[in-house]
């Protein structure tokens, strides 16, 4: 990618950045965002900065080693093409970022907003408990009085201003007729303040707005862990989609200028080179080529393509320069109606109810029934208005969620962050509780168990002399079977044998002149083989008789490991691709699948794991193409290759960022043990709740006994999460 | 207990002194990098002269 945008720059940088400025009506500053994978210390730092910085068009340039990232401000005609040598001239790898893909910026003000909140609860919570401690150990009359008027100044702004998440949640969900997590919490939030304020009008002994203040703040902490877990994922998400920067080439009189994919129109035609991705669906006019359709169909073999053929988004290009003619842009695509397909498939994963969510739905209900017990019972038994809302408060302190608020957000915090270190992006935030239940396994082949490089197969069947000639006709193409034939001979120790006249013939193959006979390798009719069932690439060495190289697939590192450690983990695994029958049961074999199914259309995949889920089955399906897409939304949770087309890895709750895959049936293990603590966090908090609740009901409760049970369940909860990482 | 009318007041100015520059730290930015600011210290490029 790069290389080519560098080529569009040098040749022609007034036609190149003419339409973008005209575009964005001319900013006085670009803002460009490079990704710097390499960078790891402070001299790099430095050394990025001053190397940039150098520069007269860069107005400034700042590293993020956090973020793996440097953010530069420059002149509104400098392009991240322009910078990425100077980088590299330093010695670090540089990606171009899509600024407009990381929307961090927005998201950030929310977490932004949770700190603040979270600060100020810690702040008067703090001042509180200073205050409540002299109450507790002893201050009477006036002083306590004292105490307890300016503990009711600081909480009651701290309150408004800290707890309104959890105000405008409960609203919401009591204006809708619901129940939620927040409703007790509010409750017990303003039953508290109303009767501490009462209480301390009547200069009473007991007041609660430390109970009030702390049940905030570690409310609080959790939501803003559960916030910083998935915003860090949110972010390696993005990054991930705004490495691929949406650009084409059009065609306008003769001219090649470089646009935005957005900006293109139907109609319009554009110029695809090897190696590039079609930015449209589309109809061939000009050129001659292969095409790698295995993304959208997982099928290995190329394409031939000539005029007339029709182009979808996504494919790539292999040899020769195409030119399309768009027929379909932007939402029209073949790739985004694929989003249909996935809306549907995506309801039946909604129906799943988190642990956090069915605890609420057994607690909110029980802690009301309960308090309001109390109260009556104490109202009948007393006739005193005073004593019965005090012990109906006290009751909603203790039982108190915020250690079920924290029991999940702290495992999947742990949880996450350790698979992160493994290369695992967790991007949804009941992901680990799905994969928890998972049975059964079901893979694609072309670019998840595979790497999609090929591999010569029966090299050793030919003659020392044709393989040199092999070589050399090979090195002269970046077709990728003649890249694996050329590395296979590089390895084997055969140099290229003297081949003159050596020239490419896109779509075809190359041919050339050895001792005075044309020799040829490529596609099977152009050199006068017949074509099979496997990938083949054929081999004419001037004797007129043409013999094939055959091709297959190299396994994924880790793929072989990650079967048998999920078979040895009692799940079963399944093999669905839209490959010819030969590749599939051939990789089946190799990898001891016993049930796999060849030729599957998007639409058999989804069926398949449909009805897998229907007889019951947690599906784990990894997949990477557009024709996964739709069973990857199916399925009860889902992970794609970082290598995958955006559209699968939006579709799927767990990105594998690395290249191996032997992290997930890690992945399962870890999953199982974060819903094991989940379940253990419950019931430690369960058992305070049943500890404390009759000394509450009993009216024994006390605002230490409720400051005690709150901090000590609180904290426990979670060490008890921490033990996962 | 005199002495409670002068604690009292100091002990809050005090929390609220700290609330104030926390604050300060989340608006200027100061958590966007924090593996970088660790590293940052260690470079001696403007140890001479501050950065112009």
């Amino acid at each position: 990618m790069t290389a080519q945008i560098r080529h569009t720059t040098s040749v022609c940088p007034g036609c190149a950045t003419a339409p973008h400025e005209a575009a964005e009506a001319a900013p006085a500053e670009a803002r460009l965002a490079l990704s710097l994978p390499g960078i790891h210390c402070q001299a790099c730092i430095s050394m990025v900065e001053r190397g940039l910085n150098a520069r007269p068009d860069v107005h400034s340039a700042r590293v993020n080693l956090t973020l793996k990232r440097v953010m530069i401000e420059a002149d509104p005609d400098l392009r991240a093409a322009d910078l990425i040598p100077v980088i590299e001239g330093l010695g670090y790898e540089a990606h171009e970022l899509d600024l407009s893909a990381l929307a961090a910026t927005q998201a950030d003000r929310a977490g932004r907003d949770l700190l603040m909140r979270l600060a100020v609860a810690g702040f008067a919570s703090m001042n509180v408990m200073l205050l409540s401690v002299s109450v507790w150990s002893g201050a009477s009359d006036a002083t306590r009085d004292m105490f307890h008027w300016i503990s009711a100044a600081i909480t009651f702004p701290a309150i408004i201003f800290s707890a309104k998440p959890f105000l405008q949640n409960a609203w919401s969900a009591l204006r809708v007729g619901r129940l939620n997590m927040d409703v007790p919490i509010v409750l017990a939030l303003v039953l508290a303040l109303v009767t501490s304020l009462w209480e301390t009008s009547l200069s009473g002994e007991h007041a609660y707005f430390d109970a009030a203040l702390t049940l905030t703040f570690f409310l609080l902490a959790g939501r803003y862990l559960d916030y910083r877990t998935r915003a860090v994922a949110r972010s390696a998400a993005e990054e991930l989609t705004a490495l691929e920067v949406p650009r084409a080439i059009r065609l306008l009189d003769g001219q090649e200028y470089e646009v935005p994919v957005a900006d293109l129109g139907l109609g319009d035609l554009i110029l695809v080179r090897p190696g590039g991705r079609m930015p449209v669906d589309g109809e061939i006019v000009d050129g001659q080529s292969e095409l790698d359709r295995s993304l959208l169909t997982g099928e290995t073999l190329p394409v031939f393509a000539e005029p007339g053929l029709a182009v979808s988004a996504g494919e790539v290009n292999l040899t020769g320069p195409l030119t399309v003619r768009a027929t379909a842009v932007g939402e029209d695509t073949s790739l985004h109606r694929m989003a249909d397909l996935v809306a549907i498939a995506e309801s039946g994963r909604s129906r799943y109810t988190s642990l956090a969510d069915s605890a609420a739905k057994l607690y909110a209900p029980g802690v009301h029934v309960l308090s309001a017990l109390a109260f009556a019972g104490w109202f009948l038994y007393t006739f005193d208005m005073r004593t019965a809302l005090n012990i109906a408060a006290a009751v909603l302190i203790i039982t108190c969620p915020c250690a079920l608020g924290l029991a999940v957000p702290a495992v999947t915090t742990a949880a996450s962050g350790r698979l992160f270190k493994k290369g695992m992006l967790i991007k949804h935030a009941t992901a680990l509780e799905r994969l928890a239940e998972v049975d059964t396994v079901v893979f694609d082949k072309t670019g998840t168990l595979t790497a999609g490089t090929p591999e010569v197969e029966n090299f050793g069947d030919f003659q020392r002399a044709d393989l040199e000639v092999a070589a050399a006709l090979a090195s002269a193409s970046a077709h990728p079977l003649s890249q694996a034939l050329a590395r296979a001979a590089h390895e084997a120790g055969i140099k290229p044998a003297e081949v003159s006249e050596l020239q490419e013939i896109p779509g075809y193959g190359t041919e050339g002149r050895f001792r005075g006979k044309p020799v040829r390798l490529g596609r099977a009719v152009w050199v006068g083989g017949s074509q099979g069932a496997q990938t083949q690439a054929w081999l004419d060495a001037g004797s007129g008789k043409p013999a094939s190289f055959l091709f297959s697939d190299a396994l994924r590192p880790g793929a072989e490991q990650a079967v048998k450690d999920l078979q040895a983990a009692g799940k079963e695994v399944l093999l669905l691709s839209g490959d010819t029958e030969g590749a599939v049961e051939d990789l089946a074999l190799r990898l001891g699948i016993a049930k796999w199914m060849a030729g599957a259309l998007p639409g058999d995949k989804a069926a398949r794991v449909q009805m897998l889920a229907e007889s019951g089955k947690k599906v784990l399906m990894v997949g990477d193409g557009l024709n996964d897409t739709a069973a990857l939304a199916a399925a009860h949770v889902s992970i794609s290759p970082a290598s995958a087309l955006d559209a699968a890895r939006v579709a799927s709750d767990i990105v594998l960022l690395g290249q191996d895959l032997s992290p997930v049936p890690d992945a399962c293990d870890t999953a199982r043990r974060a819903t094991k603590r989940i379940r253990e966090n419950f019931r430690i908090a369960t058992l305070y709740n049943i500890i404390a609740v009759p000394l509450a009901v009993a009216g024994l409760a006390t605002p230490l006994i409720a400051a005690l049970a709150m901090s000590t369940s609180s904290i426990t909860v979670s060490l008890n999460a921490l033990r996962l990482r | 207990m005199q002495v409670l009318s002068y604690l009292i007041p100091i002990s809050l100015i005090l929390g609220a002194v700290g609330l104030a520059a926390f604050i300060y730290t989340v608006r200027s930015n100061q958590y966007d990098d924090p593996e970088g600011d660790a590293r940052r210290i260690l470079s001696d490029e403007w140890d001479d002269h501050p950065k112009p």
